[in-house]
Order: C-alpha cells, then sequence, then structure tokens
C-alpha cells in the first residue's frame, strides 16, 4: 500500500503519509491533526476522516480506541446556504 | 516535565508561544511552556485570521506594522520550514457615514506616519476592487493592500517550534491548577503533572488570564466574552481583501483555500465563558453577508464555533508586569486582535521579564488604568 495514495480526508485531499507524518511530529489528538492537515475541515467536518485518524493515532501511539476524542461536531450538522438561512429551511426534494 | 525553571509561561496559544521564543532567543534559560489542551485550542485557534495595519492610534499601528514585518519574513526571522499562508491582499474598511470616513481620514495621517500604506477609496473605487460589493449607502473606504490573513495554527506552532529549538520545554495538556506565592513573590506553579519552581510567571492565558491570575490572589480589571463566526464550504477566489464595517459590524474573507470566514461583534453578550454557537448567530450572519456581497446567497456553511474575546477596560492589551506580586506578569485584554498582534508583544513581554528597554515606544502597563492614560482606540470591531 502506497500511502501516498491512500486519502483519508476526502474534503482536503489529506492523505495517510500526511496524518502519519503528523502523529510522527507529536501530534496525538484528531483536534491538533485536523488543525495541522486541515483534514476535517472540508464539508463532511470529518463525519469520513475523523474515525480514520483516530484509528491511526490509536495503532502509532499504542492508545485504545475507546480512549481517543474525535472532533468536535459544529453547527450546522449538514452544509447549508446563507439563502437557505435567510428564508427558512427549504429542504432539496422541495424545490 | 522540568521541577525548577527560570521562567513559567502559562497559555499555549500565539501570545504565549511568541514570548516563549522571544525570551528563548533573548538568552533566558530554562523557560517552560504550560497548555491545559493542545497549542492555539483557545482563543488563536478560533480567531478570524485576519492582520491588519489600519488602525487609529499610533502605537496599534507600530506594534501592527512591525508585526507584519514578522508575519513577512516568519521562516527567515524563526529560522524554520512552515508556510503560515500570508495573504497580502488588503484590507478594506467601509465607511457608512461621513463621521466614519472623516474618521478614517483621521487615522490614515497616523498610518502614514509610519509609512503604513494605507489609502482612501470612493465607492466606485471600493467596487473595483471587490466587483461583487453592495455598494448601496457606501459613503467610501480606506484600503491598506498589505494588509491579509495568516493561519494561526501555523504562526502558533512555528513560534513553538523555533522556541523548542532555542531550549524551551512545552509541555501540552498540562493543567495549572495554583500559583504559590511567598511574602507577594511568586515562587512556582502547581500543575496536575507536579509542581514547578520558579522566578518568573507569564500569564498568557486568553479568555482564562484572569482565573489564573486570581490562583495568586490578584483580580485584573478584564472579562471575558463570547464572539461567534463561521467557516463557509471552500469555492474559487472571488474576494480578496478582509471586507470589515465597524458601523455595520462585520468582518468576512475569503482564506487562500477558498472558504468564507465572517464573524460580527455581538450585542448585548453578557460576560461568561459560553463558547456555545447559537441559530441567531447564522441568522444574523447570513443577513449581514448576503446584503454586503449579495452573490454569497448560494454558498454553504459547513461550520460555526465560538471563542472568547478577553476585553480590557479600555479595548487594548494589558503587557505588564505586576507590581502587587514580584515575578509575575501577564499579557491579556487583547480584546480581539492578539493573533495579529502576538509577533510585537512577545518581543515586548521578553524586554519586560529581562528588565530591558522596551524595542517599541508604547504603553501597555497595568498601571495605565491607574494613571488615567487610557488609549482611545477608534478602529476595532
Amino acid at each position: 500500500m502506497d500511502e501516498n495514495k491512500v486519502i483519508i480526508c476526502r474534503c482536503e485531499d489529506v492523505t495517510l503519509k500526511e496524518i502519519r507524518d503528523a502523529i510522527r511530529e507529536g501530534f496525538t489528538t484528531v483536534e491538533e491533526i485536523k488543525r495541522v492537515t486541515r483534514s476535517g475541515m472540508g464539508p463532511c467536518q470529518g463525519k469520513t476522516c475523523g474515525l480514520l485518524i483516530a484509528k491511526e493515532i490509536s495503532q502509532m501511539t499504542g492508545k485504545p480506541m475507546e480512549e481517543i476524542e474525535l472532533q468536535s461536531i459544529r453547527p450546522p450538522y449538514g452544509g447549508i446556504t446563507f439563502e437557505e438561512v435567510t428564508k427558512g429551511t427549504v429542504m432539496e426534494n422541495d424545490k | 516535565m522540568k521541577n525548577k525553571a527560570n521562567v513559567v509561561i502559562i497559555g499555549g496559544g500565539v501570545v504565549g508561544c511568541s514570548i516563549a521564543y522571544n525570551l528563548a532567543k533573548k538568552g533566558v534559560k530554562d523557560v517552560v511552556l504550560l497548555e491545559k489542551s493542545y497549542l492555539s485550542s483557545g482563543a488563536t485557534g478560533r480567531c478570524g485570521a485576519g492582520v491588519r495595519q489600519q488602525w487609529g492610534t499610533k502605537q496599534n499601528c507600530l506594534l501592527a506594522s512591525e508585526s507584519m514585518h514578522i508575519f513577512e519574513h516568519f521562516e527567515d526571522i524563526l529560522q524554520i520550514k512552515r508556510d503560515i499562508e500570508l495573504k497580502q491582499k488588503g484590507y478594506l474598511l467601509l465607511a457608512y457615514s461621513d463621521k466614519e470616513l472623516e474618521q478614517f481620514k483621521k487615522n490614515i495621517v497616523v498610518q502614514h506616519s509610519l509609512n503604513i500604506p494605507s489609502i482612501l477609496l470612493t465607492p466606485k473605487e471600493a467596487k473595483e476592487i471587490v466587483s461583487d460589493l453592495n455598494i448601496e449607502k457606501l459613503v467610501g473606504a480606506a484600503y491598506c493592500a498589505k494588509d491579509g490573513h495568516a493561519n494561526p495554527f501555523q504562526v502558533t506552532l512555528g513560534y513553538a517550534e523555533a522556541a523548542q529549538r532555542l531550549g524551551v520545554e512545552i509541555n501540552k495538556f498540562t493543567e495549572v491548577k495554583d500559583i504559590i506565592t511567598k511574602n507577594n513573590t511568586a515562587l512556582g506553579v502547581q500543575t496536575n503533572k507536579g509542581f514547578i519552581e520558579c522566578k518568573k510567571v507569564v500569564v498568557a492565558a486568553g479568555g482564562w488570564t484572569q482565573n489564573i491570575v486570581k490562583m495568586a490572589g490578584l483580580d485584573l480589571p478584564i472579562y471575558s466574552e463570547r464572539h461567534e463566526i463561521l467557516v463557509t464550504e471552500s469555492v474559487k477566489n472571488v474576494l480578496d481583501p478582509m471586507l470589515m464595517s465597524f458601523s455595520y459590524n462585520i468582518y468576512c474573507q475569503q482564506e487562500p483555500n477558498g472558504s468564507f470566514i465572517m464573524g460580527y461583534g455581538p450585542e448585548n453578550e453578557p460576560p461568561s465563558y459560553n463558547m456555545e454557537s447559537s441559530w441567531e448567530f447564522l441568522e444574523t450572519m447570513s443577513k449581514k453577508a448576503t446584503w454586503l456581497l449579495p452573490p454569497l446567497k448560494n454558498i454553504r456553511v459547513i461550520r460555526q464555533w465560538a471563542g472568547l474575546y478577553n476585553i480590557s477596560p479600555d479595548r487594548q492589551p494589558i503587557v505588564s508586569q505586576i507590581n502587587q506580586l514580584e515575578g509575575l506578569y501577564v499579557a491579556c485584554g487583547f480584546s480581539g486582535h492578539g493573533f495579529m498582534l502576538a509577533p510585537a508583544v512577545g518581543i515586548l513581554m521578553a524586554d519586560i521579564v529581562t528588565g530591558d528597554q522596551l524595542t517599541y515606544n508604547v504603553i501597555l502597563d497595568l498601571e495605565r488604568f491607574n494613571r488615567g492614560e487610557i488609549i482611545e482606540e477608534p478602529s476595532v470591531v
């Protein structure tokens, strides 16, 4: 497996190599890795990469998965346009 | 963790890390920095990432332009490899009344005395810089092409890395529990990982500074207040400068990665440590943003969060020793401008701690409030 070709964060195009480099540099929490690599800052807010990063941290540091905190979940839960906010939320199917 | 230090710095935000680096650079040995979470986890990592030099007081202009000089040469000065994503595409300050425009004119005179390249613009000229800008009700604008954006995480980590290279010990996830004093002198800091005996304690804990100083039995005239902010999905580059208005109350810029980041100063926000997001903010921000830049209506908000402004009586930083307690120093009260002033503040605090003459001719000591020397800065959000 070429860790340069494995994408962990699809929104921000962050590779497995970048995640592992960050952990080796001493960033051993999901929140820190988010800030160093931008993983989890895209539209899905880490819904995909958060767990994958936690797993990498667990494997590289030996810390059990259940002790690794995931990133903070921030509102809004899904992307919403400014227009939807100002006019009241309109569901995609209603248009 | 060391159990003895020369200087203990409490707070691993951009200000604490800048102080740590500058102390080590001056040759101070055995500097230890303590951070209760990860570096930049407080106000630094929650800020709007803007760096501006367009201020109304001479000392703010001086600190901001000296800081900008350091941002411009960050990798060379700190001797590190870290891209701080500096973007100098300007700040466009919007005036919605003649009074506001008059103030901008006065500010520009001050700025020019320090070679800050700001200019006054007509609404039409403002629209030439930002074609999507709604110029209805706009009277004029001030613009400095050298203002802009930098990445707060990378700047903080850059200072931390450079400080560590010079011998500073940085302890993340280390919480301060007490400051031990005797006969009005600081003796050391108790943490959740042990006691550190030290001669000097520098508190740069952002929104929590007053609580930390209280551990030493002292009250500071500062308080913390929630400010909210949001970021959108990343789109192609359409907005170069930071847009900012004091009267319409907004700041908004597009970051180098394509996301828009924006916020406003809350009204009637009580002092607190509340860092929850609110739907009221999302709604008001959406209205403000789409009025100012109508094409934004189709862009998606992907995340909102909040952080703490640490506010001083004149909304200016307090970078000072504390006369009542030998060996205690604070850098606080940044009132929303800590990130952009941190490079110069680190140099100043290193001067104060080592007893050297101040590198910059500014008054930021705590005693100014007793002397009645309040700094009146007209240009704050």
